[in-house]
């Protein structure tokens, strides 16, 4: 699905990723973990081309990123679920509009009953209408989480989706995330939370990526 | 064309994803509604002087005379001597002597039908067409005063030359102050534009983010501009032909000032102003919105 080939990255300063080879196979499940600004976002915003990689080649879906055109780029996204660390928003939208908002741009309609059963299993039932700044940081990363697989996409990256939300709230995420990878979704999530990672080995078979010395290695079984 | 369509078919959803922006909004309306009653006003004076230029055009393609007093015995002599003179001028196209009917009939409305013109002592006249390029006015005076001393150069319209000149580059500057109007109805809604699309740079990254394509996020912008321009524009034009219609009419003979006004089809020109405006604003938000897009991923 996604592919990185002798991937390097900086911001103009110093190298922050480099020699990076992966796969995201079809149905993949993978924990990203490391170091606060180690480059997980980076990496995530490279796999869904907001970035394009300074040297090395990244594919997504079996195209070039560096060959998309910006349609493509938009026509990728839509198969792309992000959640993104900062959950970004529509201020002026209610959060109802703020998670339907891939169908809206994509000029689709959405099924209310898909988007109350959505909203119900994030916890955000009774939030549809809230604008998003009236939001607790949980709340917003729900919707976040919401919005990412609202079009049904074939691969999920979500950045700490976990983040700010209790052990439970994080048990329940986790549980959607795992019933939507048993239904052949490619995940990858970026996480500190590394007693969410244990939890997930027990359910589904979830590979632990860590970044370490700019490099992404796979980790063994230790932890 | 299909921009075109897509910005007449409602799009509810594309035009609230984008936050109302009032201010920008209000300042594009102003903008477009004075930029259009200044075009009307160029568009009258460019028509008007237009008219005039024409008119004395015209005036000045007519004829001039000659008019030769002289005792009856030299009244031939002189007649002949003026038309050679006449032939080997540069510049006149055609002359020749009124004869004794034509010159009655001149009179008539001031005398009757019943003048005796052969007893009168009246003198002849002479009729010119004046070439293209035209006769030298004073050395033809000269030669006439060397030729025939009883011949007198009458070429009243000859003065109207420099105001028909003036009143076509009147109807040049109208023109050019209109398309200067245009330009910086361009300028303006650009800038407006611009701002409203750097205010609005976070919600275009959102919408980039969940995979909204160019066109969709321009169209949003782009729809806005161009209706309010084109709302601005109408209500501008229709201000200004009302302050153009209640100008005080006047007949032919009146003066420039009161021939300012729109004659028969014209009133319909002002009726592009808005749709140009229109136009213009959605050039200029097309432009300014996928420049502002190139810059994000
Ligand atoms: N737009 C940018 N311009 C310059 N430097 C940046 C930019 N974005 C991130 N960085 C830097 O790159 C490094 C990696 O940032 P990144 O956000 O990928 O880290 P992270 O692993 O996601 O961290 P965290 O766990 O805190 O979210 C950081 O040092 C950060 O300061
Ligand atoms: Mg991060």
């Amino acid at each position: 699905m996604i592919a990185f080939e002798n991937v390097a990255y900086n911001y103009g300063g110093g190298e922050l990723l480099s020699e990076v080879n992966l796969r995201l196979a079809p149905g993949s499940f993978h924990f990203l973990t490391g170091p606060s600004g180690s480059g997980k976002s980076t990496f995530l915003k490279l796999s869904y081309a907001e970035l394009q990689p300074t040297a090395g080649r990244v594919t997504i879906f079996d195209r070039e990123v560096r060959s998309l055109t910006r349609d493509d780029v938009a026509m990728t996204r839509r198969r792309v679920g992000v959640v993104h660390q900062d959950c970004q928003f529509l201020d002026h939208l209610p959060l109802a509009a703020n998670v339907t908002l891939p169908l809206t741009v994509a000029g689709r309609n959405s099924d209310p009953r898909d988007l109350s059963d959505l909203l119900g299993w994030v916890g955000l039932g009774h939030l549809g209408d809230a604008k998003p700044p009236s939001l607790s940081g949980g709340e917003r990363q729900r919707a976040a989480l919401a919005r990412a697989i609202i079009m049904g996409p074939d691969v999920i990256l979500a950045d700490e989706p976990t983040g700010n939300v209790d052990w439970e709230m994080s048990l329940r995420l986790l549980t959607l995330l795992v019933e939507l990878n048993k239904m052949g979704k490619t995940i990858l999530v970026a996480t500190h939370d590394l007693n969410l990672i244990r939890q997930a080995k027990s359910q589904v078979a979830a590979r632990v990526l860590r970044i370490k010395n700019r490099r992404i290695q796979l980790a063994g079984a230790d932890l | 064309m299909n921009a075109l369509k897509s910005l007449l078919t409602p799009d509810r959803q594309a035009a609230r994803v984008v936050p109302p922006t009032g201010f920008t909004a209000q300042l594009t309306l102003f903008t477009s509604a004075a930029m259009a009653f200044l075009a009307v006003f160029a568009l009258a004076l460019s028509l008007a002087s237009g008219r005039l230029a024409d008119r004395w055009s015209s005036a000045l393609a007519g004829t001039a005379t000659i008019r030769i007093s002289a005792p009856a015995e030299q009244m031939d002599t002189q007649v002949a001597a003026v038309l050679a003179l006449l032939g080997t001028t540069p510049g006149v196209a055609s002359a020749r002597a009124l004869d004794q009917a034509e010159q009655r009939a001149l009179l008539e409305p001031w005398f009757g039908p019943d003048l005796p013109v052969d007893a009168l002592p009246l003198p002849r006249l002479i009729e010119l067409t004046e070439g293209n390029p035209g006769y030298d006015g004073e050395g033809l005076r000269q030669r006439l005063l060397a030729e025939a001393p009883g011949a007198v150069l009458d070429d009243h319209t000859r003065w109207r030359r420099p105001l028909a000149v003036a009143a076509s580059r009147l109807r040049l500057l109208g023109l050019v102050s209109i398309i200067l109007i245009a330009g910086a109805t361009g300028a303006m809604i650009t800038l407006a534009a611009n701002a409203a699309l750097s205010a609005n740079l976070p919600v275009i990254k959102v919408l980039r983010l969940v995979g909204a394509k160019d066109s969709y996020i321009v169209r949003a912008f782009v729809r806005r501009f161009t209706l309010r321009a084109l709302s601005g524009a109408a209500i501008g034009t229709v201000l200004a032909m009302i302050g153009v219609a209640i100008l005080p009419r006047a007949d032919d003979a009146g003066g420039f000032l009161t021939g300012l006004g729109f004659q028969g089809f014209g009133w319909l020109l002002p009726l592009l102003l808005p749709p140009l405006a229109g136009v213009v604003a959605f050039a200029a938000t097309r432009i300014a919105a996928f420049r502002t897009l190139k810059g994000l991923t």
